[in-house]
């Protein structure tokens, strides 16, 4: 499987880009031939993915810290690419990456069974589906990047595609959610982008290659100013509370398949960037900084419930959610211990599974009761659509941390370990972070419990109760049940993902 | 005794100049209908010139350190010479393709533009090999003049006149100041070679040497020249005229100004201040830093509140040009990083050029059926002729820098060259950098602007647009010349024009 070996990532990245192409170039009027190409252009990708789990050794070691981190990749590529600066083409998996590669090639294959069925006006499902698959390689080669240059260049090209969806294919509101969407995270990552070039020349020899600069030993005053400029890229891109203000509207305007890949893929790749560029490349500044994002994570937690309990749009409010969330993952991060970006790495999957599931649920009730709002749907869905009600019940009790679901172990060891934080972390300051973080995984559970009341229960409407609204369709179970079981494996069986980061998130903590 | 001339390095330029005396002739003996034969003449000529062109990389290759000499020194043929004469015949058949039909259809006198139109890229082909102020100087007057001329084609139109007119005073003006500031130069230098003014200035500079050098004269002189070609290549604040001229001019020849003429100009600002004026570049260096934050900055926010696409790209092309001023601003530190910053500069403007001639062919298309050229006469292009629309799309996201497109890639080294100062001690080059990277978002805004309405905007013109297929074909190739060079940069990025730097 020598072949397979060298070529899988690569594939999996670039079947979906080529793809677009072969899209772009179909006939406009076939259109159940063009949502077929989509369906099959993200199932080879996935096919591909699920294969290499086969072929993946999940005792391997990640690729931190370590002379030979290298080696610890898998189905690794280290290829020439731009010669002048000595960027190359170098790609890889570890325990950290991997589970967010297959998540995007998962999320990305269910959005496109989803969209067999539903696409929202005004319809054009060749320039969707392409796309799609555009941003599908945008992200998948996010996560597989280990050059800088690269990672920047599938960072950005996530961009021109989500913005797209948004102005095209979303809400009333699209065009000023689309651009904000664009301009912030492009404001961010320019500054990434400079930190980048920062640490290019200050490594002797000058490189881009993640795995060499986590040796190049940076002075500490050095450290501080590029940590600054990675951050404001990775934390607008989380978003992290006071930058998120984007999310919201992107969320609310974005078409349903839209959101799920922003919620379930997007945002991860901002905490992915902290995992594995800011804390490995800069360590000594990561203990500077991590008291102030611990603080502004605790912020978001608890500033995101609040801002929950006062939607009145189920969507924005499971966007507001995301803010909170997120804000468990980055306490993870911040703590620098074990267990903490364990729970980060966790919390990110199962955002991904449950916050993608809720944005179809809410896309399906938008679908069938033409509106989000709690006042105009009026709660006993229940009654009125049984299965799908069942469905929200229980991701929307996923999405609170309930034990036995997904949702639980990356909030609650996110909080256990802010109990005791890495060395020469305050433990004062982690454990009033911890104690303000559990106040907010109550009130998450308040605003989602609210929700499920507002929406669920009660009794149907006068304005729906001689409306035929179906329940369940086929593409919606078929789309629907992968995310599911995965919400109900990952919440009884949390070593089945643990197994996986373990090795390589120990490793990433011995550099500290 | 005569000199020996070697004519195969000049092949491009004698062929250019042939194909000039052709035109104007063969225009008095076409008949009306057949006027435009002009443009397949022309395009013979240029394109025989690039092949010529071509066939010199070898030639160029063999020569002792990479230089040809053909008259001396004045008159040399390196790397960086072959380079600019490839890309500015591959521009004149794309500015001459784009013509056709709009010079065609605009009932404008066809053979004069295209005799006009070759003269000022033979003044291109001129400008690059040279390395002398005198001929410096007249190869950007050969540039300059028939722009004049071009810019007031649309004869009936008073704007068109206004173009030239502000055009003209203000190109001879530029011109007047430049030279007096050469003749300056030659006072203190005495000579007017630019090798041997750096010789000069870097003795007179050189601590020993006593004091009694008149540095603020040579300075003052300096500045004069940079003056001049400040408005060449519309810096601010040397830029006023850019709009209006673009704006009052035919869209073809705006195209050939925003991109030919201000390239050209950089092209001899380059050899002026990283081979000639070297040696005081401590005292001119923060000039340029100061000229570039203010042109990319202004620039970007004037353009936001256009509304015409035309001018929309005319003040673009200014903050563009002020990304090109950059690299100036980095000279002097090491002679490693001046390399970084040529070949830097160069290959923007290289970059530069691809995306707005493509970008500004699209324009030429939509000129046809909305001469207004206003933001929202772009509205549902993507649906009326997606292939130009979603080719345009590109290239204002290449124009904004975004990857996987070619402007990235250029942005890229700019900023890598600015960063590398910065570590070697200019502190200016890390602020440089982060204006240019909050430019760059500013950027965005305006060009997602025609972005919005080709693509998000309803359609109120159902009718498909068509448009013809030489644009089109243009554009598609510009486009994937875009794409190529910004998920493969080394096809671009690997040549050493750095290495014509002493």
């Amino acid at each position: 499987m020598d072949w397979f070996d060298d070529w899988a990532i690569t594939l999996a990245v670039f079947i979906p880009a080529v793809g677009a192409l072969v899209v772009a170039l179909l006939p406009k009027d076939r259109d159940r031939l063009i949502r077929g190409m989509g369906i099959l252009l993200t199932g080879v990708p996935l096919v591909i993915g699920i294969v290499m789990l086969f072929g993946y050794d999940f005792d391997a070691p990640g690729a931190f810290g370590t002379a030979d981190a290298a080696n610890a990749l898998q189905f690794r590529v280290d290829a020439s690419w731009i010669s002048a600066i000595g960027a190359r083409y170098h790609v890889g998996l570890d325990g950290v990456s991997l589970p967010l590669f297959e998540l995007t090639l998962l999320l990305s294959f269910l959005c496109m069974i989803y969209t067999w069925k539903y696409l929202p006006s005004p319809g054009k499902p060749k320039a969707f589906i392409a796309l799609l698959l555009l941003l599908e390689t945008g992200m998948a080669g996010t996560f597989v990047s280990f050059d800088l240059v690269l990672f920047f260049v599938f960072w950005e090209l996530v961009l021109v595609p989500m913005y797209f969806l948004i102005g095209i294919w979303g809400g009333p509101n699209r065009e000023y959610a689309a651009i904000k969407f664009f301009l912030y995270t492009l404001f961010g990552s320019v500054f990434m982008l400079l930190g980048f070039l920062a640490m290019y020349f200050r490594a002797d020899p000058h490189t881009f290659d993640l795995i060499a600069l986590q040796g190049a030993d940076f002075a500490r005053g050095f450290q501080l100013v590029v940590f600054a400029g990675l951050f404001l890229g990775f934390a607008i891109k989380v978003p992290m509370w006071p930058f998120h203000t984007w999310l919201p509207d992107a969320h609310t305007e974005a078409p349903t398949v839209g959101s799920v890949i922003l919620a379930g893929v997007l945002l991860k790749m901002g905490t992915y960037g902290f995992v594995r560029i800011a804390l490995p490349l800069l360590p000594d500044a990561a203990q500077v900084w991590a008291p102030w994002i611990g603080v502004l994570a605790v912020i978001a937690i608890v500033y995101a419930a609040l801002a929950c309990l006062a939607q009145r749009d189920i969507k924005r409010l499971i966007a507001f959610s995301s803010v909170g969330h997120m804000g468990f993952v980055m306490l993870g991060i911040a703590t620098l211990t074990d267990i903490g970006i364990n729970a980060a790495i966790f919390g990110m999957v199962a955002h991904g599974v449950i916050t993608g599931m809720l944005f179809f649920l809410a896309g399906s009730v938008h679908e069938r009761y033409h509106t989000r709002e709690f006042a105009e749907i009026g709660g006993g869905m229940l009654q009125k659509v049984p299965y799908l009600g069942s469905v929200f019940a229980f991701t929307a009790i996923a999405s609170l941390g309930l034990p036995g679901l997904a949702g639980f172990w990356g909030e609650v060891m996110a909080l256990l370990s802010s109990y005791s934080p890495g060395a020469g972390l305050s433990i004062g300051l982690f454990r009033t972070l911890m104690v303000f973080g559990g106040i907010g995984t109550i009130l998450t559970a308040g605003y989602m419990l609210w929700m499920i009341q507002r929406v669920n229960l009660g009794t149907v409407s006068e304005t729906w109760k001689d409306k035929d609204l179906p329940d369940i369709t086929a593409v919606e179970y078929v789309s629907w049940a992968p995310l599911l079981v995965g919400v109900l494996l990952l919440g009884v069986y949390p070593a089945m993902l643990f197994g996986v980061t373990g090795e390589a998130v120990g490793s990433l903590v011995g550099m500290f | 005794m005569l000199p020996r001339i070697d004519y195969q390095a000049i092949m491009p330029e004698l062929i250019v100049a042939g194909t000039i005396l052709v035109v104007l002739t063969l225009d008095l003996f076409l008949r009306q209908s057949r006027k435009h034969w002009s443009m397949w003449v022309s395009f013979a000529g240029v394109a025989t010139a690039l092949g010529f062109a071509l066939s010199l990389i070898p030639w160029v290759a063999a020569r002792e350190g990479g230089t040809g000499r053909v008259f001396g020194e004045t008159y040399v043929l390196d790397g960086f010479a072959l380079l600019f004469k490839i890309f500015f015949l591959a521009v004149a058949l794309v500015i001459l393709l784009i013509s056709l039909r709009y010079i065609r259809e605009g009932r404008y006198y066809q053979g004069e533009y295209y005799f006009l139109l070759l003269t000022s890229f033979l003044g291109m082909l001129t400008i690059v090999s040279s390395r002398d102020l005198l001929m410096l100087f007249i190869s950007l007057e050969l540039v300059s003049a028939p722009g004049f001329l071009m810019a007031g084609l649309r004869k009936r139109d008073p704007r068109s006149n206004e173009a030239a007119l502000k055009f003209f005073l203000i190109g001879i003006l530029s011109a007047a100041i430049m030279l007096y500031g050469m003749s300056l130069i030659y006072g203190v230098t005495g000579t007017l070679s630019l090798k041997g003014i750096a010789e000069s200035l870097a003795v007179f500079n050189h601590p020993t040497f006593g004091g009694d050098f008149p540095e603020g004269l040579a300075l003052a002189a300096v500045l004069f020249v940079v003056a001049g070609f400040a408005f060449k290549v519309s810096a601010v604040p040397f830029h006023f005229w850019a709009p209006d001229t673009y704006e009052g001019s035919p869209i073809p020849v705006a195209a050939f100004l925003s991109v030919a003429s201000k390239a050209a100009g950089f092209a001899g600002l380059l050899q002026l201040m990283f081979v000639g004026f070297r040696p005081l570049a401590e005292a001119w260096a923060p000039i340029f830093a100061v000229l570039s934050i203010l042109t990319m900055s202004i620039g970007n926010l004037v353009a936001l509140q256009q509304r015409q696409v035309v001018r929309l790209l005319a003040y673009s092309s200014v903050a563009q040009a002020g990304y090109m001023l950059l690299p100036f601003a980095l000279v002097g530190v090491t002679a490693a990083l001046d390399r970084q910053a040529f070949a830097a500069a160069v290959l923007y403007i290289l970059i530069y050029g691809v995306m707005n001639l493509g970008a500004f062919a699209v324009v030429t298309a939509v000129s046809r059926e909305s001469p207004g050229v206003l933001i929202e006469d772009f509205a549902g292009l993507g649906q009326r002729s997606p292939t130009t629309a979603v080719a345009m799309g590109g290239f204002l996201i290449s124009l904004a820098g975004i990857p996987p497109t070619a402007g990235f890639v250029g942005k890229l080294f700019i900023f890598l060259a600015a960063i590398s100062a910065w570590q070697a001690g200019l502190t200016i080059g890390l602020w440089l950098a982060v204006v240019m990277v909050v430019n760059s978002v500013i950027s965005l805004y305006y060009y997602a602007a025609v972005v919005r309405q080709m693509f998000l905007v309803p359609v109120d013109r159902p009718a498909p647009f068509r448009a013809p297929a030489l644009v089109t074909g243009v554009v598609v190739l510009a486009m994937i010349g875009v794409l190529a060079v910004g998920i493969f940069p080394d096809l671009l990025a690997t040549f050493p024009p750095g290495a014509t730097l002493p």
